[in-house]
């Protein structure tokens, strides 16, 4: 049976992985190649590195790191964050990435969508969308990390980004992200039920829980989680054996990290 | 030493980086003389099926791969594992390298999520696979795909399960090995199948 897959994300600047604290400040936190060797001994699924660097030197540093992350993590590496062209993808793949994830350009070239899957395949494009509830049922896609309402209606782009070769959506909720309350399980019904391309769930996990929540109440394929493990206060091996315990099915890398395999 | 034929497909560099951990020494090439004098090969991929073929054609390598697969161990992988049958049907009917015979073609049932993305567990089918010795079991292994091989069942070394049963790894019982999903990205499990098939090296 195919497993639900536990996604930590790292928000990456010049190099290193930071955290936002509250709006203003951002602290670094350490070196992204040693939290994606933490978090796949801890048994992540995938890792995704999020690169919020505007500048031309920091996309050369974030290359870096997936280079040296793909030398020493032997699971699927998604990047997101600053991509813009072909091209981009171009040289983010050939860096390592398995993935490469597009939002607010995607919403403004749909075309991006298209040409990717054409020239690299489906299964390296990922669709990022960071969306905020207007009414009962519906939402708007915002671009510009959620600083911008492009007035483009939620249900519609997910039909978009599918019929133009996407082969994941990474759905993020303006409303619950930040506040660990939960992820946003009315708006993933809604995009799962569109749908037929696997749905990461993004935004408002707060405890262990939060996790299950999504998985037996939506159709998702993953969960994504970033301060909850940046900050330690859940490793992955906790989550799944949470989740194991409540009937979800998960990879259980408990019983193979054992040394001796080899 | 094992050649990763490199024929412009996808991320390749991650089969060079699994060995390269394991200390297996291997190369990314596309010189016939190259594959010749290699141990064993390695035919990775990701795209289309008949991309992928026109790029081997275009490459002088298809019959180098036939001739070599009877000769040295052979794993191909993903796509590359798709590429091992007869035909493929990804928008246009199209020869694959006929060394298992059978046919790769949609996975079609419209109720499921397409690609086939993630970890999903190997169901063992033939005992005593050499690439599968050693693993602890319930092994899961990463996935992604929306094609899918249909073949004999002599040929399915191990199934998973998605709607219906998907060949994971398929073989021709010699030296013709394939697997639908990515031993580079299926951490310690993928890791081993890989050493396993390096110590097929004679």
């Amino acid at each position: 049976m195919l497993a639900k897959r536990i996604i930590p994300c790292l928000d990456v600047r010049d190099g290193h992985v930071v955290k936002g604290v509250n709006f203003d400040g951002i602290k670094e936190v350490g070196d992204p190649v040693e939290f994606a060797y933490e978090y796949n001994m801890q048994g992540a699924d995938e890792l995704v590195f999020y690169d919020i660097t505007a500048s031309h030197e920091g996309r050369g540093a974030m290359l870096d790191v997936v280079r040296n992350t793909a030398k020493k993590v032997f699971i699927p590496l998604t990047v997101g964050g600053g991509i813009k062209t072909i091209d981009d993808f171009r040289e983010t793949l050939r860096a390592g990435a398995d993935k490469v994830s597009v939002n607010s350009q995607a919403v403004q070239n749909p075309e991006l969508i298209r040409e990717a899957a054409d020239i690299f395949g489906s299964q390296c494009v990922v669709v990022g969308i960071d969306a905020k509830k207007v009414s009962n049922g519906k939402w708007t896609v915002y671009i510009n990390g959620g600083r911008i309402d492009y007035n483009l209606d939620l249900i519609e782009w997910v039909k978009k980004i599918e019929k133009l070769g996407a082969g994941e959506i990474c759905l993020n909720s303006i409303d619950t992200d930040g506040v660990r309350g939960g992820y946003d399980i009315e708006m993933l019904n809604a995009v799962c039920d569109t749908v037929k391309i696997p749905v990461i769930a993004s935004g408002g996990c707060g405890k262990i829980e939060d996790f299950c929540d999504a998985f037996k109440n939506t159709n998702c394929s993953a969960a994504l989680a970033a301060s909850l493990f940046h900050f330690k206060e859940l490793t992955v091996n906790e989550v799944k054996s949470y989740l194991i315990n409540h009937g979800v099915p998960v990879r259980d890398v408990s019983n193979n990290l054992s040394p001796r395999l080899f | 030493m094992i050649a990763i034929i490199d024929y412009g497909a996808g991320n390749i560099f991650s089969v060079k980086n699994a060995l390269d951990m394991l200390g297996i020494e291997s190369v990314l090439t596309k010189e016939r003389k190259v594959i010749e004098n290699s141990d064993a090969i390695i035919l990775p991929g990701v795209g289309a099926f008949p991309w992928a073929m026109s790029e081997l054609k275009k490459s002088g390598l298809v019959d180098t791969i036939k001739h070599e697969a009877a000769k040295k161990p052979f794993l191909g992988i993903c796509l590359g594992m798709q590429l091992l049958f007869d035909k493929g049907y990804e928008f246009e009917e199209c020869d694959g390298l006929g060394l298992i015979p059978g046919k790769v073609d949609k996975i079609n049932e419209p109720e499921l999520i397409i690609p086939h993305m993630g970890w999903n567990m190997l169901e063992y089918n033939i005992k005593n696979c050499p690439l599968f010795e050693g693993l602890p079991g319930n092994d899961y292994v990463y996935f992604v795909h929306s094609f899918k091989a249909y073949c004999d069942d002599k040929n399915i070394v191990a199934y998973c399960e998605y709607g219906d049963k998907v060949p994971a790894m398929v073989w021709n019982g010699k030296y013709v090995y394939g697997a639908q999903f990515h031993p580079e990205k299926s951490g310690k499990i993928g890791l081993k199948i890989l050493q396993n098939f390096s110590r097929l090296i004679k």
